[in-house]
């Protein structure tokens, strides 16, 4: 029976989310292609790992090996193209992560495997399969064919919920094919993510700024945004542009390489919603978005929008947030 | 230093409204603003940065119609000593593996002896992520996606590469690699008055396929894996509750929902 291989993506003793995203998303790709679903983990000492998985694949393809304690594209890729040219599977899932970004392109391209970046769907049309992915920063999706197959893809994060399967996955160790040690790369060390003194995670109400509103070293700019959130007892909070400009600290930023916040009131200012932010705000209770553009993403997240200039909304969503507390 | 940037022209589509051409391959270009891709403006300037302390040569190379010359001007007033671009109708139709191919090929012939190259991890109209990584696979070196720090240090480089949630993780690659930069890596200067004067005098060569020897079986929808089908428009599951009128109306109702749900601290 043919297979479609799932990446399993761990870091520090975790098993990420993507990768129970990516096995239970599969199911019906792997039935329309015919195949069973096999987990493939590389890693050293992963007994643990093992045993969360069983529930969620068909089969677990294991290698241990020491040279893969910690993630480095190399010598997945070493072992990665040992095992896709030995069992030939039909499709290859790897995450749209750090992890998968860095590794998926090298590896399809030594392989000479066609690969869909940053999938968020897929479809079985004659037996082929097509990719459903995102262009024009969300604004846009797009369907792909594959020259030929075996297939492979990078799934976007969130894309496909976790659903517990319930299977029971046989397990296969495979030795490891890594006969010495990779040179071209080496893994020195993990640098945390700094501390701050505003903690945006415990925040109730968060004002997110992103790059429409401009130039935020402008004294003008932001005591306009400080005065609403002053006035809403809000913390501010951004996308990423803001924090690339030095405008705001890192921990400031929401999104998947920033935190995961999850407040009473998140009320977006200027931020077009790409996946990346939304990934870091979709759970608020109350999202509120003022963007001028009536297409921006962010808008099919937010349970309120108001498309206008957000110069003009905010000053006046100050004053009539002023009246109500004056007249309380 | 020997060190190559890629860079690519793309439209600005945050603000815009994006139109899908009749035929579903495109979007309408008319309206939309091109520049340089926001990643290649970091990678750009940690090309220079990079000549600015080791010494050596920048050479930027895009692959693209005439217009993205614009883009490689920027990069020869902020620093760049020279520019290359790719053009050929062979090339329309080619995915990140097919303009891999066609960048390898160009590299190969304007700076062969390279030691360090530069990429953005994505562009940002695409947004593959895939081509930087893919060019590295295609000259057999190695590569690093999302860098956000870069030392060198004699024939190797030290490297933090961005994951998620904040942390990162320090690397050492050895030279020449692909170094395929995350935004904020730097701080982009800006196009000052005397470098577009020096720009003008910096050579911006104009190659085709038969240039860099590559056959347009190699690349264009021949040379590629991947076949855009088409383009739609995304279905639209949930959608906000707009609120219209002047901003005074708009500010109003939103502060008394705000009420209504006890999100105003009294
Ligand atoms: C690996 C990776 C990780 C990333 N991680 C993150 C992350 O953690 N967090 C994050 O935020 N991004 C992240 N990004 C970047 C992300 O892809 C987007 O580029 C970014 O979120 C865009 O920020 P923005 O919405 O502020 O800017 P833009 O997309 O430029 O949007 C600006 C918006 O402002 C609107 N606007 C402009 N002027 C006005 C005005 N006067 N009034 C009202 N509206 C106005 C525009 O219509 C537009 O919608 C990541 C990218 C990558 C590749
Ligand atoms: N047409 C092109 N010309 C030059 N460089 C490119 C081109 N397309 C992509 N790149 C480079 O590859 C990076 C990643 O692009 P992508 O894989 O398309 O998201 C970009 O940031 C550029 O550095």
């Amino acid at each position: 029976m043919a297979e479609v291989f799932v990446l399993v993506e761990h870091r520090r003793g975790e098993i990420r989310d993507i990768t129970f995203e990516m096995l239970s998303g599969c199911r019906d790709v792997a039935k329309s292609l015919d195949a069973s679903v096999t987990a493939v983990l590389l890693g050293k000492n992963v007994d643990n790992f093992v045993e969360q998985l069983k529930s969620w694949a068909d089969k677990i393809l294991v290698v241990e090996d020491d040279k893969l304690e910690n993630f480095n594209a190399e010598a997945y890729q070493k072992v990665l193209s040992h095992l896709i040219k030995e069992r030939n599977p039909v499709l290859t899932l790897i995450g749209h992560t750090s992890f998968g970004m860095d590794l998926a392109p090298a590896l399809a391209a030594e392989l000479g495997i066609p690969l869909a970046t940053d999938c968020i769907g897929f479809e079985v049309k004659d037996g082929a399969l097509i990719a459903i992915r995102q262009m024009y920063g969300g604004k846009v999706n797009a369907r792909f064919s594959f020259k030929k197959s075996p297939y492979m893809a990078t799934i976007r994060s969130a894309a496909f919920k976790a659903e517990e399967l319930g299977l029971s996955a046989e397990v296969e160790k495979v030795p490891s094919p890594l006969t010495e040690e990779v040179t071209t790369k080496r893994f020195l060390e993990y640098v945390e993510a700094v501390v701050g003194e505003v903690d945006i995670t415990q925040a109730e109400r968060i004002v997110a700024i992103g790059r429409g509103v401009g130039d935020y070293s402008d004294e003008k700019v932001r005591s306009m945004i400080e005065e609403l959130a002053n006035e809403l007892g809000a913390v501010i909070a951004c996308s990423r542009p803001i924090v690339d400009k030095g405008w705001l600290p890192k921990d400031r930023q929401v999104g998947t390489s920033g935190k995961t916040v999850k407040p009473k009131l998140y009320l977006a200012l200027g931020i077009s919603g790409a996946f990346q932010h939304v990934a870091g705000m979709s759970a608020s209770e109350t999202i509120v978005a003022v963007n001028k553009d009536p297409k921006a993403p962010i808008f099919t997240v937010a349970d309120y929008g108001i498309v206008d200039d957000l110069f003009k909304v905010v000053p006046a969503l100050t004053e009539k947030i002023r009246e109500i507390k004056g007249g309380s | 230093m020997k060190i190559v940037v890629c860079v690519k022209h793309v439209p600005d589509t945050a603000e815009a409204d994006v139109v899908i051409t009749p035929d579903k391959k495109g979007i309408k270009k008319e309206g939309l603003a091109f520049g340089i891709n926001e990643w290649d403006e970091y990678a750009l300037e940690e090309a220079i940065l990079t000549k600015e302390k080791y010494g050596g040569e920048v050479v930027a190379i895009t692959i693209g119609g005439k217009d993205s010359e614009d883009t490689l001007r920027r990069c020869l007033a902020k620093g760049a000593d020279r520019a290359v671009r790719v053009e050929d109708p062979a090339l329309e139709g080619s995915d990140a593996y097919a303009l891999a191919k066609a960048l390898g090929a160009v590299i190969k012939k304007e700076m062969p002896d390279y030691d360090i190259i530069f990429t953005g991890t994505q562009a940002g109209d695409d947004g593959f992520a895939q081509v930087g990584q893919t060019l590295a696979e295609t000259l057999g070196i190695p590569h690093a996606a999302l860098v956000t720090k870069v030392e060198i240090q004699d024939g190797k480089a030290k490297i933090h590469r961005e994951l998620e949630g904040g942390l990162e993780e320090v690397l050492e690659i050895q030279l020449p690699a692909v170094l395929a930069v995350q935004t904020g890596i730097n701080e982009p200067r800006y196009v000052s008055i005397m470098g577009i004067r020096k720009a003008k005098k910096k050579e911006l060569k104009v190659l085709n396929l038969s240039d860099v020897g590559l056959s347009p079986d190699e690349v264009g929808e021949k040379g590629s894996l991947l076949k855009l089908e088409e383009l739609y428009v995304p279905p639209v599951e949930k959608m906000a509750e707009i609120l219209t009128g002047a901003p005074e109306e708009t500010a109003a109702r939103l502060a008394s929902i705000l009420d209504e749900k006890g999100l105003i601290p009294k």
